[in-house]
């Protein structure tokens, strides 16, 4: 088979089920149990942090940290 | 040794720029080469001039770096206006042909100045936006400094290097004759470069995050990022003609060119003007209302949904033509199945002040975002509609398009971006707040009336002259020539001219305003949380 035929019919078919099951993964995945509390917390991240990054990392120069 | 090594290139480009130059087979192509001699001479006596000085200690290696911001929030402001301006020159000179002066002739007609527009407002004005605010945002979100160092200043003055190179070649006549794509084969190059330095300064900053959740805002600027490049790289393969000279030949020809053309063309509007400008708003509405977005489930499902269906709606450009039905087909019904993530996305943003409606009645920067997101719905509800086969054999070639784009480039894009300015600049410079609220709420009623004469003026001409296209007499022969309809347009092509000045009068109001509050406004006051905690 040429080229574009063979692409043409991997991707109509165990490409295009691939994605399909991907994408009904994805929608499984976020309404899987237990989502909602963690879903509550990374909608939160943006109030977090608004003027400088975690400690974690600002004690890599503890000198800037204490003034 | 590394800046040992920077002289030595910077250098290195700046002789064969000058080389370039002189071996120069267009203007175009000259003009850049003077431009990058220029740009990379001005670089090599900046860094002979920092090589060995005592270098301040790194103030700010903890902080943000919110340096390369502020400068693309400047630059955001300085194009818009630019790109608005142009735009405006350009609607008035199709209403009155004499704009096209004879002394400017072929520098300033309106077929070197409509590129010249688009790439001001979508990859100037849009692209710094998106610069700007990426960078915001994704430092803010992973609670983590930029990664590369100065790698970041780098993209931004590459990609407004860029910009420069595009537009000036526009004027001098070098385009590649792709809708969104036409810098020629070098500049190409050196945006691709660009390009993979802004995804290495991201993708860096996300996996050094302190969140253990990837926000959803930067899920929509990295898949902006990732695509733009795959876009860009396949929709400009092309083998230049001479090193020396600007032309270039594309590799693809006849009806795979045009397919790969509307590929990029329409994923440049649905990964750089959608998906990343949806990173803005799932950032700056939520901040802006104070409390989080509305449904973080539907966010996650409206991203994969949106890159899933967006990439193969190309072919809705090219209704009735040499393109295979099946393709166009394609492209029709999955512009059609858009309409369900670009709606679910619109819902999550509004909603996302539900309970805290009563700010629009007080706060102008929260309107404005809502005026965005209400013209997404809208624009992302007539494209659909016009991808339908039935209804583009009426709408294609015609006004109505135009209408359709400015709808969602003015309503969409510069509205949120508008609000993201608004809210950025009193933190960038620490300010307590705007300069003036009042002016504000200038821009936005002057921008939405602007918007609203725009698209209403576009759609009445657009279906009126795609009705007079295909009038036919009792003989069957057409009634009106093309010059009719050019004639019969006038008075739309006059409102939207004004709608333009309104438009633009409002950005001149907001850079104006803007100025003054990182001037002159009350600076912010100094809290105790301000001092980072002594562990």
């Amino acid at each position: 088979m040429d080229t574009y035929g063979l692409m043409r019919q991997f991707a109509d078919s165990w490409m295009l089920l691939f994605l399909t099951l991907f994408f009904l993964g994805v929608i499984f995945w976020v309404f899987r149990p237990g989502s909602s509390k963690e879903q509550r917390d990374s909608a939160n991240i943006i109030f977090r942090h608004e003027d400088s990054p975690a400690e974690d990392s600002s004690e890599l120069n503890p000198k800037e940290v204490r003034e | 040794m590394w800046d040992y090594a920077k002289i030595a290139a910077l250098g290195l480009l700046t002789l064969c720029a000058a080389i370039a130059a002189n071996y120069a087979r267009d203007a175009a192509y000259l003009v850049h080469a003077i431009i990058i001699m220029l740009a990379a001479g001005a670089a090599f006596v900046w860094s002979i001039r920092q090589i060995d000085e005592e270098k301040p200690a790194p103030e700010v290696a903890t902080g943000y770096l919110d340096g390369v911001v502020r400068y693309g929030v400047i630059a955001t402001t300085f194009w818009g206006v630019v790109g608005f301006l142009a735009g405006t020159y350009i609607a008035f000179q199709l209403a009155f042909p004499v704009l096209n002066f004879e002394w400017a002739q072929p520098y300033m007609n309106f077929g070197r100045l409509r590129p010249l527009h688009t790439s001001a407002v979508i990859f100037a004005f849009g692209g710094n936006a998106l610069l700007a605010t990426s960078f915001y945002v994704v430092q803010r979100t992973s609670a983590a400094r930029l990664w590369g160092g100065n790698l970041a200043w780098f993209v931004f003055w590459g990609y407004n290097l860029f910009i420069v190179l595009a537009a000036t070649g526009y004027l001098l006549g070098a385009t590649q004759s792709k809708e969104y794509a036409e810098p020629e084969w070098y500049v190409d190059l050196w945006l691709t470069i660009v390009w993979v330095a802004y995804l290495m300064v991201f993708l860096g900053t996300i996996l050094k995050r302190q969140e253990k959740h990837i926000y959803v805002a930067n899920w929509f600027f990295l898949s902006f990022i990732v695509t733009v490049a795959m876009l860009h790289i396949v929709n400009n393969l092309s083998l230049p003609v001479s090193v020396f000279g600007a032309k270039s030949v594309q590799v693809f020809s006849g009806v795979q060119d045009a397919m790969t053309q509307w590929w990029y063309g329409h994923n440049a509007v649905g990964f750089f003007l959608t998906a990343g400008f949806l990173g803005m708003m799932y950032y700056f509405v939520p901040k802006q209302a104070e409390r989080p977005v509305f449904s973080y489930k539907l966010s996650i499902i409206h991203f994969w949904a949106l890159i899933f269906l967006y990439i193969w709606a190309g072919p809705h450009h090219l209704h009735y033509t040499a393109l295979p039905d099946w393709a166009s087909t394609l492209g029709m019904v999955f512009s059609i199945m858009l309409w369900m993530p670009s709606w679910g996305g619109m819902i999550n943003g509004l909603m996302t002040l539900s309970g805290a409606w009563d700010k629009l009645r007080t706060d102008p920067i929260i309107r404005m975002m809502v005026v965005s997101v209400g013209f997404y719905g809208m624009s992302t509800f007539e494209g659909p509609m016009m991808s339908i086969k039935a209804v583009n054999s009426l709408s294609h070639y015609t006004d109505w398009t135009i209408g359709h784009v400015h709808s969602g480039a003015l309503g969409w894009n510069g509205m949120i971006t508008f609000g993201a300015l608004y809210f950025l600049v009193p933190k960038l410079w620490k300010r307590e707040r705007l300069y003036s609220m009042a002016a504000v709420n200038w821009h936005f009623w002057l921008a939405t009336i602007g918007i609203v004469l725009y698209a209403a003026s576009m759609w009445v001409t657009g279906i009126m002259e795609g009705l007079m296209w295909r009038e036919v007499d009792a003989n069957g022969f057409l009634v009106n020539s093309f010059a009719d309809t050019v004639a019969a347009k006038f008075p739309m092509y006059v409102v939207r001219g004004l709608g333009g000045v309104m438009y633009l009068t409002g950005a001149i109001i907001m850079a104006a305003n803007l100025y003054l509050t990182a001037t002159r406004g009350e600076p912010k006051a100094e809290t105790a949380a301000a001092a980072a905690p002594a562990e």
